[in-house]
C-alpha cells in the first residue's frame, strides 16, 4: 500500500455563521484520479480552495506526503507541487500562451542581462511551452505566441490545464474542468487526466458529470452538506448509488467504503 | 420514408456547404486591419501621427520647419514623461488623475528649495524627486491597502497636492537663475540644424527604460497580468497588490523626472500649470491606445499620443486656426481612440 501523497484531517471552513466544510478528511495517492462530486453547496468548491491556498481552514490540518504543510497563498501550495485549475479559468486573456504557461515563474536570461537587469528570455519559455503542449498531446494549441483572448473556451482550459499539468510535481486539482467544454474538448481534458495519472501525480477532480467521473475516476468521494458522505470507487457503486449517496437517499458504512487505494486491476487497459 | 432520406441528404449537404463555406472563408479586409491593430496596438496612433504630420506640412509652411520641429518636441517632453507614469498606471486598469499636480508639487519643491534656502542643486533635486515618489507611494498605498478605487483615491490627492502646492508657493511663481542644475534640462544642443534640450534626451530615456521594464521583465508580465484580469493574476500567483504599489511608485519616479523637465522648461517652478498636464497624460495614453481597461497597451503608443496632441496644437496654430478647434480636435481624437480600442478587443482568431 502506498504513503498518501496528500492528506486533509478534519477541515473546518465557516463563512460567518455558515458552514462550508464541517470537518472533512480527504486522502490522495500517486497516480490515482480522485473524483470529488456533491451537490451545489456540499463544499467542493471550499475543499478545493483550501487544498489550492486560495483560503485558509479555520480548523484541521493538511499534509502533504506526510508533512504538514501550511498554505497562507496559491503561490505556497504551487511550492509545495500542487497546481489547480480553477472554474473561472485562472489566466491572462491579453497575454500569448507561452507567457501564461509562465506566469509567475518567468525564466529570465542566463548571465548579466538576467541577473541585472532582469531580462526575461522570452525564447526559451516559447520552445518549452511548445515541448509541454506536445508532449502533453495537445493538438488544439497551434501557436504558442497566440493571445489567449482570441482562443476558444476549450483551447483557454487546455492552456490552463497544461499549466498545471506541467507544474505540478505532486498534486493537480481541476474544479470543474470540462463545464464549459464540448464532447470533443472534455474528451482531451480526460484524456490529459489520465496521462497525468500514468506520470504519477495525484489528481483531483470536481465534476458534475458523473459519465466522465465513472469514466476516469478510481476513487470518488461524495461531498453532502459540507461533509464526506461517502468514499466510494465506480466498482463498488453504480451511478444511481453515487446519486442517491449525494442526495442523502442512500448511506454506506464504512466497511463498504474504498478509504485506502483503490485494489488495481491489471487487465483493463 | 423518401422525406426522411431527403432530409438527411439535405443535412449532410448543408454540412459539406459549411465546412466549404469555412474552407473557402477568407478574412475581411477589416477583419485584417483588426488583426493586425490588436498586434501592434501603437500602428493606429502611428497611422493618425504620419497623416496629421503629412496634412499640417501641406497646410502650413513653416510646420516643417527645423526651429518648429524642435519646439514641437520639446513642448512633448513634459507631458510625454508624465504619459509614462500614466501609462503604468492605466495598464494596471487604474487612472492617476493627480499626476500634473504631484509634479507640481514636487517641482516647487526643487525650485523653491534652491531660491529660498540655497540648497545645493543636486540636493534639491533629490529631495523634490523624494516627495514625487512619496506622492506615488501615498496613492499606492490608498489603492492597496485600504482597497480604494484609483480614480476616487487621486481625485482626492489632486485636490490634496493642488492646496499645498498654492499654499507652499503662496501662490507665486519662482523663476531661478539660468546656471541651476534644477534648469539643466531646459539646456539645448544641436543635432544638425535641430534644437534637442536634455530634457527631451532624458525624457526618452525614461521610455526606454520603462518600455523595457514592461516588456522584458517578469514585473512588466505580472503588471499586464494584474491589469488583466487581477483575480486570475492572484489565482496564478502573483502578489497583485505587491505590482499595484509597484505602478504608482514607478508613476512616482516619473513624476519627479518629469518635475525636473518641466523646471527646465519654464526655468523654475509654476504652482498653476498642473491642471492641463493632468488631462494631457491621459489623452496621450488613450490616443496612444493603451486600453483604460487595462493589460493592453505600449508605451510608446503612448509617446506618439503625446506627439499627436502637440503635432495638432501646434498644427492648428500655425494655421491660424481658432485655438479652440485643438481643443475640440483633441477631444475628437480620444473618442476615436477610445472606439478603436473598442473594437480591436472584440478580435477572433
Amino acid at each position: 500500500m502506498s504513503d498518501a501523497i496528500l492528506e486533509a484531517n478534519g477541515l473546518v471552513k465557516l463563512f460567518g455563521r455558515v458552514v462550508g466544510l464541517r470537518g472533512v478528511d480527504l486522502t490522495l495517492y500517486p497516480g490515482e484520479v480522485l473524483a470529488v462530486i456533491g451537490d451545489n453547496g456540499a463544499g467542493k468548491s471550499t475543499l478545493m480552495k483550501c487544498l489550492s491556498g486560495a483560503m485558509q481552514p479555520d480548523r484541521g490540518e493538511i499534509t502533504v506526503e506526510g508533512k504538514r504543510a501550511t498554505f497562507k497563498s496559491t503561490q505556497d501550495a504551487r511550492d509545495a507541487g500542487i497546481e489547480t485549475v480553477y472554474q473561472n479559468l485562472a489566466v491572462a486573456p491579453a497575454l500569448d500562451i507561452a507567457s501564461n504557461l509562465y506566469l509567475a515563474r518567468e525564466i529570465r536570461r542566463k548571465g548579466p542581462l538576467g541577473s541585472v537587469f532582469r531580462m526575461l528570455d522570452t525564447g526559451a519559455m516559447r520552445e518549452e511551452s511548445k515541448a509541454h503542449v506536445k508532449s502533453l498531446g495537445i493538438s488544439t494549441l497551434q501557436n504558442i505566441g497566440q493571445a489567449v483572448e482570441t482562443l476558444s473556451g476549450g483551447q483557454r482550459q487546455a492552456v490552463a490545464v497544461a499549466r498545471a499539468a506541467t507544474f505540478g510535481s505532486k498534486v493537480v486539482i481541476l474544479d470543474e474542468p470540462t463545464a464549459a467544454l464540448g464532447v470533443r474538448e472534455t474528451n482531451q481534458v480526460l484524456k490529459l487526466v489520465t496521462e497525468m495519472r500514468e506520470r504519477g501525480l495525484g489528481v483531483i477532480v470536481v465534476s458534475h458529470n458523473m459519465p466522465n467521473v465513472f469514466d476516469t475516476a478510481d476513487r470518488i468521494q461524495v461531498m453532502r452538506l459540507g461533509g464526506t458522505a461517502a468514499v466510494i470507487t465506480p466498482k463498488t457503486h453504480s451511478m444511481q448509488d453515487a446519486v442517491a449517496i449525494m442526495t442523502g437517499a442512500m448511506t454506506v458504512s464504512d466497511d463498504e467504503q474504498t478509504l485506502g487505494p483503490a485494489p488495481k486491476d491489471d487487465d483493463t487497459n | 420514408m423518401t422525406d426522411t432520406e431527403t432530409q438527411s441528404h439535405a443535412d449532410s449537404d448543408s454540412a459539406a456547404s459549411v465546412d466549404d463555406l469555412l474552407a473557402g472563408r477568407k478574412r475581411t479586409v477589416a477583419e485584417r486591419i483588426q488583426h493586425v491593430l490588436h498586434g501592434h496596438l501603437w500602428l493606429s496612433p502611428l497611422i493618425v501621427l504620419v497623416i496629421a504630420v503629412i496634412a499640417f506640412a501641406i497646410a502650413s509652411p513653416g510646420f516643417m520647419r527645423a526651429q518648429a520641429i524642435s519646439l514641437l518636441v520639446q513642448e512633448t517632453a513634459v507631458v510625454g514623461a508624465l504619459a509614462v507614469g500614466q501609462t503604468v498606471i492605466i495598464l494596471t486598469a487604474g487612472i492617476d488623475l493627480s499626476i500634473g499636480l504631484a509634479m507640481v508639487l514636487s517641482s516647487l519643491v526643487m525650485a523653491k528649495l534652491v531660491y529660498d534656502s540655497n540648497v545645493p542643486g543636486l540636493l534639491a533635486l533629490i529631495i523634490g524627486a523624494l516627495v514625487a515618489v512619496a506622492t506615488g507611494l501615498f496613492n499606492g498605498l490608498l489603492v492597496t491597502r485600504l482597497n480604494l478605487p484609483p480614480f476616487i483615491v487621486t481625485l482626492g490627492s489632486l485636490g490634496i497636492f493642488t492646496a499645498v502646492s498654492l499654499l507652499y508657493a503662496q501662490g507665486q511663481t519662482i523663476a531661478l537663475k539660468p546656471n541651476s542644475l534644477i534648469l539643466w534640462t531646459g539646456k539645448s544642443f544641436s543635432i544638425g540644424s535641430f534644437n534637442v534640450t536634455y530634457g527631451v534626451l532624458i525624457m526618452i530615456v525614461l521610455y526606454i527604460v520603462v518600455g523595457f521594464a514592461l516588456h522584458f521583465t517578469a514585473w512588466g508580465r505580472h503588471l499586464y497580468a494584474t491589469g488583466d484580469d487581477r483575480e486570475a493574476a492572484g489565482l496564478a500567483g502573483i502578489s497583485t497588490k505587491r505590482v499595484l504599489l509597484s505602478a504608482y511608485v514607478v508613476a512616482g519616479v516619473t513624476v519627479a523626472v518629469a518635475a525636473w523637465i518641466v523646471c527646465g522648461r519654464v526655468g523654475g517652478a509654476d504652482p498653476n500649470s498642473g491642471l492641463n498636464y493632468n488631462l494631457l497624460s491621459i489623452t496621450a495614453v488613450v490616443i496612444g491606445g493603451t486600453s483604460l481597461f487595462g493589460g493592453r497597451g505600449v508605451v510608446f503608443g503612448t509617446l506618439i499620443g503625446a506627439l499627436i496632441v502637440q503635432v495638432f496644437n501646434n498644427g492648428l496654430a500655425l494655421a491660424n486656426v481658432d485655438p479652440n478647434y485643438q481643443v475640440l480636435a483633441t477631444g475628437v481624437l480620444v473618442i476615436l481612440a477610445v472606439s478603436v480600442d473598442q473594437w480591436i478587443r472584440r478580435v477572433r482568431a
